[in-house]
């Protein structure tokens, strides 16, 4: 069984076609990275995914089950989690409330309930003290941890990560990235845009070059690290290699 | 600060002896600033300013609820809704083109005199009926800046949790938006409040009527000045505690570093 499934999947925005044709399998416990240049289409990719963006052609299958044009849409999102760069937690909310909103009003647990939830994941991921902190109070490392823990909460079945780390200062990004890795360890399945080659490298089982709104490439870390077939996977690494030195 | 207090001093000082030493002086003083008068009229007209400070407090709550009804109707996307996101559009055009006095005047003489015995033959009903309908008017857009002043990612963090659009608009959107908005909020109340004044047109006798009768009744126009000086008792603190809110606001938006 996969976890997901996208089947030529096109998206574009007025005249300009982002998505073209993407097929896209993940298997359940699997992690799988996204790179590809700015304006490639990875959010577009993992927005289409979630539903927050309509698709002009395609399928989308959740569990084998299709979720293209699904009636409710929100019982849908509730079982994807998705993590933006930008944080976007609520800022009028403290960290328990940001964590503990959906569970209460999509899940219906009661508020003990999906406190007992929230505290367990704050406490796994180091923010045991600061569940009464509000948004702003809190380092960026802090905040997307926070919106990590948010789509936790929902025990979703796949997490969607939009490069969670490029709006972080420089020496914020390992403690993220940490939580991350625990996920992955602890088998949730997963699909992330990344600019951490390093990590990608690490962390998924298999790697995807977005070119242009295809996905030009695939294969284990291993193949399109040290041995990419396209060259225009070449070309972006050594982009990003050169970029890295300077 | 010293400086601000001299010249502010000074500058009234000249003001002032400027007007005592007009020619006309000793009249206006007589006609508006007689204390006797001004000791007579005051009671009656602060028991008057009762109503007006009532029609405040009633129209404020209808506005504020009518008013978001209308700044959400206008914020429904799609074309099944567009019937209502132009009949909000028409409504907050008409209400702010116009005049405040010639709707309450049509209001107010023109609905208790179709004589239909289910609608109320009160000038007040009618009075704060129509200033509900202007007043929406302004206070909708107001909000309606608020809610477009958030940005989309906050509806689609929201929405990628599951929540549906009402829940995101009530938990998410709207708690965040009127918090923005309450100083310019504030300042339409403050609108209001002199505002409230028009509905003495329609007979009510409410501080300005009453100022009005006293003043017919003795050719002593110092009535007005009670008047005056209970509307500015109210309006001054509201003005105060409005900018106090803008510079907490901006403080904290300095100190918070970003959105
Ligand atoms: N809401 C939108 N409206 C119009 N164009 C968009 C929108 N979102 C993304 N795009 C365009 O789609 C392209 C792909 O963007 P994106 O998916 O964000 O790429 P990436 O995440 O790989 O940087 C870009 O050219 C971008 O300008
Ligand atoms: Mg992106």
């Amino acid at each position: 069984m996969s976890a997901l499934a996208v089947e030529r999947l096109t998206k574009s925005f007025g005249k300009h076609v982002v998505l073209r044709g993407v097929d896209l399998e993940v298997a359940e416990h699997e992690v799988v990275a996204l790179i590809g240049a700015s304006g490639s289409g990875k959010s577009t990719l993992l927005r289409c995914i979630n539903l927050l963006e309509a698709i002009d052609e395609g399928r989308i299958f959740l569990a084998d089950r299709e979720i293209t044009g699904a009636r409710d849409v929100n019982a849908v999102r509730r079982r994807i989690g998705i993590v933006f760069q930008s944080f976007n937690l609520f800022p009028h909310m403290n960290v328990m409330r940001n964590v503990t909103l959906a569970p209460r009003d999509v899940l219906g647990l009661s508020k003990a309930e999906a406190e007992t939830r929230a505290v367990e994941l704050l406490d796994r991921f180091g923010l045991a003290d600061k569940r009464l902190e509000y948004p702003d109070r809190l380092s960026g490392g802090q905040q997307q941890r926070v919106a990590i823990v948010r789509a936790l909460a929902m025990r979703p079945e796949l997490m969607l990560l939009d490069e969670v780390t490029s709006a972080l200062d420089p020496e914020l990004v390992a403690e993220v990235l940490q939580v991350i890795g625990e996920l992955a360890q602890g088998g949730m399945t997963m699909v992330l845009a990344t600019h951490e080659m390093s990590f990608a490298r690490d962390i998924a089982n298999r790697v995807c070059f977005l070119d242009e709104g295809r996905i030009l490439e695939v294969g284990t870390p291993d193949e399109i690290f040290t041995n990419p077939k396209e060259p225009r996977t070449q070309q972006f690494l050594e982009r990003i290699i050169k970029a890295r030195r300077l | 600060m010293a400086i601000a207090l001299g010249s502010t001093a000074v500058f009234f000082v000249v003001v002032a002896v400027a007007i005592t030493h007009a020619p006309g002086w000793p009249e206006v003083r007589r006609q508006f600033f007689d204390w006797g008068e001004f000791k007579a009229t005051f009671p009656e007209v602060a028991r008057a300013f009762l109503l007006n400070v009532k029609i405040f407090c009633i129209a404020e709550v209808l506005i504020l609820v009518f008013a978001l009804v209308l700044a959400v109707l206008r914020s429904l996307p799609g074309p099944v809704f567009f019937p209502l996101r132009a009949l909000a559009i028409v409504y907050a055009d008409l209400f702010r083109g116009i005049p405040t006095i010639l709707v309450i005047a049509m209001l107010g003489f023109g609905a208790p005199a179709l004589g239909l015995s289910y609608i109320p033959k009160s000038v007040i009903f009618w009075g704060i009926v129509s200033l509900v309908l202007i007043y929406s008017a302004y206070v909708s857009e107001v909000y309606r800046a608020g809610i477009d002043s958030i940005h989309p990612s906050q509806e689609a963090a929201a929405r990628s949790l599951g929540l549906s659009r009402g829940q995101t608009l009530r938990r998410v959107i709207l708690p965040q938006a009127v918090r923005r908005v309450i100083p310019p909020l504030l300042n339409d109340f403050i609108g209001l409040q002199k505002d409230t004044a028009l509905v003495g047109t329609l007979g009510a006798i409410e501080a300005f009527q009453q100022s009005q009768i006293d003043t017919n009744a003795t050719f002593n126009f110092t009535a007005y000045l009670s008047a005056a000086v209970l509307f500015v008792a109210i309006t001054i603190p509201l003005a105060r505690f409005t900018d106090w809110l803008v510079l907490r606001d901006r403080r904290r938006r300095v100190a918070g570093g970003t959105t």
